[in-house]
């Protein structure tokens, strides 16, 4: 096929004219970079919250912030880390970015809907960080749980509530959009199992989306009525059941947490195999294993409030379900290990975000195992303990996926390769600094230390200061990634259309690709994980 | 040619050998918990070993998988060669989701056990009525006053089980009282006897906060609205701290106070020094 018609300049031009990235665009491409680039500014404001609470906690005292804005940050650090940085990146940014690529598409099903999914996330982000100057913001911790969230900060917690239902929306129309697309857009010829993984991934993510967000909106509708309205549905002063809101709370909170990691999965997936110059082993237990960390992910939640008066039979229960997510989990990574092995590696910045993505979400497993443990659980719950557990799994695990996709898509997107030796220095600092941050807080939890504290007892102090500095070296290691993205931009070695010799299609395009993702007809990629099999350029 | 073929397997099997026996001296020789002060603590450190062999264990070796692929399988830059195009092997991936289900059911089923040795299958009794000798069912008190599992005392091994002394917990913004309903004492240290059971009956005025005694490796959340029970038997005289652990306001962090267990007859002492009640057969069950 003709797959490398010289690229249209004149056509490149016009689809990376800037300011198109600030209009409402149908194009799956610029909103893929919307979404990204508006996740990577929330995420340096959620990280200066961060350094805000780890600068607290270099001292045993409250004495940095008052004890309040200690807890609105605590608040807002949380939710703008998931509802506007993980959230939107892993699904909204490279989703829109390449699922049209990978099934042969020129745009998502629903265009227009995508651009309504993305243009509701900077007002709601907008609107988060206002409620800051209008009276205080949220003190409740990102799960808001009454009566706390009752009582404290009104306008706030409605501002908070409000900006997470706008988010909350965004994220089931583009899941909306992800279903429609992978099920009915794909190229005629292409095979649902002949799907790059990270289709399915998104797939299985988007189903989590539709089942568990529409309850997570009612619940916090709920929740604004009894701030506003002084119903008391969460209110057990006027007879409601603080508990209750608990369970509707996880039913969304625990799918969330794989709404964060299984499109990670997915981009690791297509990640690995490229470099490692093999097939992606076992493609049919990893399509299955994602559909059974789907289904026993929305019967778990509860392992989140063992000691909120849960029954034995329901500790029970939840320990043994989610205890078992490890299978299917497990599954994947030493699918993972079996494609490195044997592989022809190539030890580029991508790999090792990839790898090191792996360590660290080993490590969260098994922490998170360990916490699906009634017994075990009743002493950490609600400790630096479960801090440390989902730092490992969303930082070490998401996050660093996040990189390593940087890595290995830029040079697709801005036709220019990053540079390397930046690269390698931007992982070491970042593997280092998170596990200095992260590893010394389960021993805090274990120890003493409950989570959400401005102030505790001075026998942690010097562990603190570890994991501060920690923090500070991950915040230091963000500035050779920044200033590698925008050097790179205008110096980078030029990448042509497939540096890396990848089968996926998204690749069998120019770099950057023309406004309508080929220049001809869609390849048809049976084999996108073919290497060693035939030469990339038959397809 | 036999040899050659079983080589690399038997190399496996020593390094799986060498890897469960350093898990197993991590788990057994690393200790990462504060002292244990209660009846369930021991069994809780219990757990803990053996959770931190098995995941010492995983965790070096597939770390170790990946960093051995890495140096092993590495490309030198410059060369362009494909790895082998092994597309997936069936028996090994069987053997994958086998392993991980075997070592999630042995935990499953020890974990089962430690609770229940711990006292977590046993039904709950609400003694909360001050004086009551009787126990009921949570639901014998009425719908309004349902009370909540926490977790049930184990009396000490090999001890015939003692009533336990009762007491009422209540917790506010921010502080926790405990009132002693039999000798009517009000105190704002939790004072109990070593080696007695108690039960802890705990009510919140406003917010949800959580009693956590970290040496006693026992938490459970105080629901307003929604009496929870929590008993335990401590073991070693001593003070230890009570920590608040769910976030309850501005001063969470400052929400904590004191346990200060202590042998019978001091703890009978001081029953005896602050209680209003002097003598009563009520309070004799508390000193007994
Ligand atoms: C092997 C799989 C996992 C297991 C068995 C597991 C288990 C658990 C358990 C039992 C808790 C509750 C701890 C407590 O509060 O006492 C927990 C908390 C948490 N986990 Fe995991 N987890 C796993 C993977 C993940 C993943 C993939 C994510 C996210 C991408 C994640 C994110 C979280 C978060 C955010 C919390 C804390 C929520 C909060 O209280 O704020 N976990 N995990
Ligand atoms: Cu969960
Ligand atoms: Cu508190």
């Amino acid at each position: 096929m003709t797959l490398s018609t010289p690229s249209n300049l004149a056509d490149t031009q016009e689809h990376l004219r800037w300011q198109r990235y600030f209009g409402f665009s149908t194009d799956h491409k610029v909103i893929g970079l919307q979404y990204l680039v508006c996740g990577f500014l929330f995420y340096f404001i959620g990280g200066a919250l961060a350094g805000a609470l780890r600068t607290e906690l270099l001292t045993p005292i409250s004495d940095f912030m008052p004890r309040e804005v200690y807890n609105e940050v605590l608040t807002m650090h949380g939710t703008i880390m998931i509802f506007l940085w993980i959230v939107p990146v892993v699904n909204g940014a490279f989703g829109n970015y390449l699922i049209p690529f990978y099934v042969g598409a020129r745009d998502m099903a629903y265009p227009r809907l995508n651009a309504v999914a993305f243009w509701m996330i900077p007002p709601a982000g907008l609107l988060l960080i206002s409620s800051y100057f209008l009276g205080g913001a949220s003190q409740s911790g990102w799960t808001a749980y009454p009566p706390l969230s009752l009582s404290t900060a009104a306008t706030g917690q409605v501002i908070w509530i409000l900006s997470v239902l706008l988010l909350g929306g965004s994220s089931i129309f583009g899941a909306i959009n992800f279903v429609a697309t992978v099920l009915k857009m794909r190229r005629p010829g292409l095979k649902m199992m002949q799907l790059p993984m990270y289709c399915w991934a998104m797939l299985g993510t988007s189903i989590l989306v539709l089942l568990s967000t529409p309850v997570l909106a009612g619940t916090l509708v709920l929740l604004s009525f009894d701030i506003v309205a002084h119903t008391g549905f969460f209110n057990p002063a006027m007879g409601g059941n603080a508990v209750v809101y608990q369970h509707l709370f996880w039913f969304y909170s625990h799918p969330a947490v794989y709404i964060m990691v299984l499109p990670a999965f997915g981009l690791v997936s297509e990640i690995l195999p490229v470099h490692a110059r093999k097939p992606l082993f076992g493609y049919t237990t990893m399509v299955y294993s994602i559909m059974a960390i789907v289904f026993l992910g929305l019967i778990v939640w509860a392992h989140h409030m063992f000691t909120s008066g849960t029954p034995p039979w329901m500790r029970l229960f939840f320990t043994i379900a989610t205890s078992f997510i490890a299978v299917p989990t497990g599954i994947k990574f030493f699918n993972w290990l079996a494609t490195l092995w044997g592989g022809s590696i190539s030890l580029n910045t991508a790999v090792m975000f990839s790898c090191g993505f792996i360590v660290n979400f080993v490590f969260g497993g098994i922490t998170g195992v360990a916490l699906a443990q009634v017994p075990f659980d009743i002493h950490v719950h609600d400790t630096y303990f479960v801090v440390g557990h989902f730092h490992y799994i969303v930082y070490g695990g998401t996050v660093f996926v996040i990189f390593a996709s940087m890595y290995h898509w830029y040079p697709k997107v801005v036709g220019r390769m990053l540079n390397e030796p930046l690269g390698q220095l931007h992982f070491w600092l970042t593997f280092i600094g998170l596990n200095l941050c992260f590893a010394p807080q389960h021993w805090l939890g274990l120890n003493g230390m409950p989570r959400r504290v401005a102030e505790y007892d001075p026998q942690f102090q010097f562990i603190n200061q570890l994991s501060s500095a920690g923090a500070l070296l991950m915040a230091v290691s963000t500035l050779p990634f920044l200033i590698n993205v925008i050097w790179s931009a205008y110096r980078g070695a030029v990448a042509g259309d497939n540096p890396w010799n990848a089968l996926t299609p998204e690749w069998l395009t120019s770099s950057p690709p023309p406004e309508h993702n080929w220049h001809g007809e869609a390849p048809l990629v049976h084999e996108p994980y073919g290497y060693g099999l035939k030469s990339p350029a038959a397809s | 040619m036999g040899t050659l073929q079983l080589t690399p397997r038997i190399i496996t099997l020593f390094i799986g050998i060498a890897l469960v026996l350093v898990g197993l001296w991590v788990g057994q020789n690393v200790n990462l918990l504060p002292v244990d002060a209660s009846v369930n603590a021991p069994l809780y450190d219990q757990l803990f070993k053996v959770l931190f062999s098995i995941g010492t264990t995983l965790f070096i070796g597939i770390v170790g998988m990946v960093v051995y692929s890495l140096m092993r399988f590495r490309r030198r830059s410059g060369t362009v060669t494909e790895g082998a195009a092994v597309e997936g092997n069936l028996p090994l991936e069987i053997l994958w989701t086998a392993i991980p289900a075997v070592v999630v059911l042995f935990v499953g089923i020890y974990s089962f056990d430690i609770y229940d040795r711990m006292g977590g299958m046993v039904p709950m009794h609400d003694h909360s009525m001050a004086g009551m000798e009787t126990m009921h069912e949570p639901e014998a008190s009425g719908p309004g006053q349902k009370t909540w599992a926490g977790i049930s005392s184990v009396s000490v091994e090999g001890q015939p089980p003692v009533a336990a002394v009762p007491i009422e917990v209540t917790a506010m913004q921010f502080a926790f009282i405990f009132r002693y309903p039999e000798a009517d004492i009000i105190s704002g240290e939790l004072h109990v006897p070593a080696g007695q059971p108690v039960s802890l009956r705990m009510t919140a005025n406003d917010v949800i906060h959580a009693f956590w005694v970290p040496e006693f490796r026992l938490k459970q959340d105080i629901i307003p609205g929604q009496p929870t029970l929590l008993s335990f038997t401590a073991t070693r005289p001593g003070s230890y701290p009570i920590v608040c652990a769910e976030l309850c306001g501005a001063y969470h962090g400052g929400m904590r106070s004191t346990v200060i267990v202590e042998p019978p007859e001091e703890f009978a002492n001081w029953v005896a020094k602050n209680s209003p009640v002097k003598a009563t057969p009520a309070s004799a069950t508390l000193i007994s």
